[in-house]
């Protein structure tokens, strides 16, 4: 690294310095790049990553490394490559309610059934998965006061494939202390689910009580196709302005509209007996003795706004505070909040981060914990859409983490960070023998990850 | 742990000096989406258009150009936990894309 005497001339790499940051902060924050300020041309920036992820109770489990690496070339221009694997193992709520007795489940490909225990909570613990993404984005100066980026994403997994093309363009104003952004992205994704995709709110046929034959019949005729797919457009506004020499500040109005299929092809939907009776609040059964369950259904578009403030302030002492807050509201009545802060406490050549971040969302419209038998309503369900996934219901969620970070030197780094999340949900308590049920327990996740860039 | 009481004594804090004794939440939730939409992101918008004579020259920005001044200072983190929130929750977005990319469990 050359090092720069005092003086006039050190203005210049300033100047240069802080123009590619801002663009770096720009464009990262249309998520197109990870590119520093530091870099000069023909350099690589390369940051690696491994994330271990963990569920209690035996839910998902889930390692995922990274690699991310930027060139750069001369004039401002730089090329950043992306790849991420994803590891996925573990079970997943499936969406019924517990019960006072054991529950049989068919697996979502059909193949065979699954037993929960009485007041056990329903989780399918069939699905094993793995992932890989790979991202391409180009960065480059188009005048003084215009910047632009494309970019590519492609992503696949065992029963899901994603490919998305985004572009953005940065607009500077008043000497650079002001950063106009304007950014869209395209997605197609395609589910190909094994067993293929259910009718929404069909019954789910169970393995038990019948012949093969007519298990296997019954499963038939509440398929639907082998695939299906969404579309989702993204727009993005967004103002960074230069506060002061020591605080930077980001508001950011983003606009996402999804079109195709929304529901999750794996959540069913207990049916709960209404009638008076010894069964009341327990599962409603169908001729066969067996319980009844509904496969989701949710609506087939979605648009959502948000809206989102950032600020960073260093204080003299060299320390960085860094707040930021997120609402969102959608045309599915889900609204949410979201707060975010971090104090990164500069040690010499080494930092400690400890970050807290609390959110809170309200349900959707059509999302039931269960249905009772009067919406079943005898197989012609009284409901176009339900859905009684928890991450659709009424939802708080705390994360608290801690990061050490060791600079070798300023272009070497090491990290290690630590988080735990804490998501909490509640609505109605149910009637009857449903009522004695945990119908919304914590879900408690614990990840780790190391770092190191150079 | 009763996740009714757990809420009801978090959500207790955020109460307002209405005496109402109401949720933030659950008050924020009678107003119609929109207007509470509009409302909110108007603030932020208000505060940045009386900015036109902040910023700084261009000989005081080596603070703003440091690595931990990045808005996004780790973006490989920061995707990490995009990943993560986006298979738990129902919002995503807001810094970046939210788009889809995923059938999440």
């Amino acid at each position: 690294m050359q090092l720069i005497s005092e003086g006039s001339e050190n203005q210049k790499p300033d100047r240069c310095r802080t123009g590619a940051a801002l663009a770096a902060a720009t464009l990262s924050l249309l998520g197109t790049t990870d590119a520093m300020a530091r870099e000069q041309p023909g350099e690589w920036d390369v940051n690696t990553a491994i994330l271990f992820y963990s569920e209690t109770d035996d839910r998902v489990q889930a390692v995922e490394p990274v690699i991310s690496a930027t060139r750069y070339f001369e004039d401002g221009r730089s090329l950043n490559l992306k790849a991420v694997a994803d590891t996925l193992t573990g079970a997943s709520p499936n969406g019924a309610t517990p019960s006072d007795e054991v529950q049989t489940f068919t697996k979502p490909s059909g193949n065979g059934s699954y037993e929960i225990q009485p007041s056990e909570q329903p989780l399918d613990d069939t699905f094993q998965d793995t992932r890989g993404t790979f991202s391409a984005t180009w960065s480059a100066p188009i005048n003084r006061k215009y910047d632009y980026s494309v970019g590519g994403y492609f992503s696949k997994e065992y029963d899901y494939t994603s490919m998305a093309l985004n572009g953005s363009v940065s607009r500077y104003l008043n000497n650079k202390n002001t950063t106009l952004n304007l950014g869209t992205s395209l997605s197609l994704d395609t589910i190909t689910p094994e067993g293929d995709i259910p009718i929404g709110l069909s019954t789910m046929p169970v393995p038990a009580n019948i012949s093969d034959s007519d298990f296997d019949q019954a499963f038939d005729a509440s398929r639907d196709s082998s695939d299906d797919t969404k579309t989702v457009v993204d727009l993005l506004l967004g103002v960074t302005q230069v506060i002061d020499s020591r605080t930077v500040m980001q508001v950011n109005y983003s606009l996402s509209m999804s079109d195709g299929y929304l529901t999750d092809p794996f959540k069913i939907l207990s049916v709960i007996d209404d009638r008076p009776g010894s069964n009341y609040g327990g599962n409603l059964k169908d001729g066969d003795g067996n319980n009844i369950y509904l496969y989701e259904q949710r609506p087939d578009s979605r648009m959502k706004h948000a809206l989102y403030w950032q600020t960073k302030h260093m204080l003299e002492n060299g320390d960085v505070v860094d707040g930021s807050y997120r609402f969102m509201v959608d045309d599915w009545g889900i609204s949410s909040h979201t707060f975010d802060v971090r104090y990164r406490w500069m040690l010499g050549n080494q930092y400690l981060e400890p970050h807290l971040r609390y959110y809170m969302q309200s349900e959707a419209d059509f999302y039931k914990r269960y249905l009772t038998g009067s919406e079943y309503n005898g197989g012609a369900p009284r409901l176009s859409e339900a859905s009684a996934d928890y991450r659709v219901g009424d939802l708080d969620g705390i994360t608290v983490g801690l990061k050490w970070g060791y600079r070798f030197d300023e272009d070497h780094e090491f990290s290690i960070r630590a988080e735990y999340m804490q998501q909490s949900n509640s609505g109605d308590s149910g009637f009857g023998k449903l009522a004695s049920q945990e119908l919304y327990p914590d879900t408690d996740a614990f990840w780790l990850q190391v770092g190191y860039s150079f | 742990m009763n996740n009714r009481e757990w809420d009801g004594n978090q959500m207790s804090v955020m109460n307002d000096h209405s005496g109402a004794g109401e949720p933030v939440m659950k008050r924020l939730s009678a107003i119609h989406p929109i207007v509470r939409f509009a409302v909110v992101a108007s603030l932020p918008l208000l505060m940045l258009a009386g900015c036109s004579d902040l910023g700084v020259k261009p000989w005081e920005r080596g603070t703003l150009a440091k690595p931990e001044m990045q808005l996004v200072s780790d973006p490989v983190e920061a995707g990490l936990d995009d990943h993560i929130y986006f298979s738990k929750e129902a919002s995503s977005g807001g810094r970046s894309f939210g788009g889809g990319g995923c059938g999440c469990n």
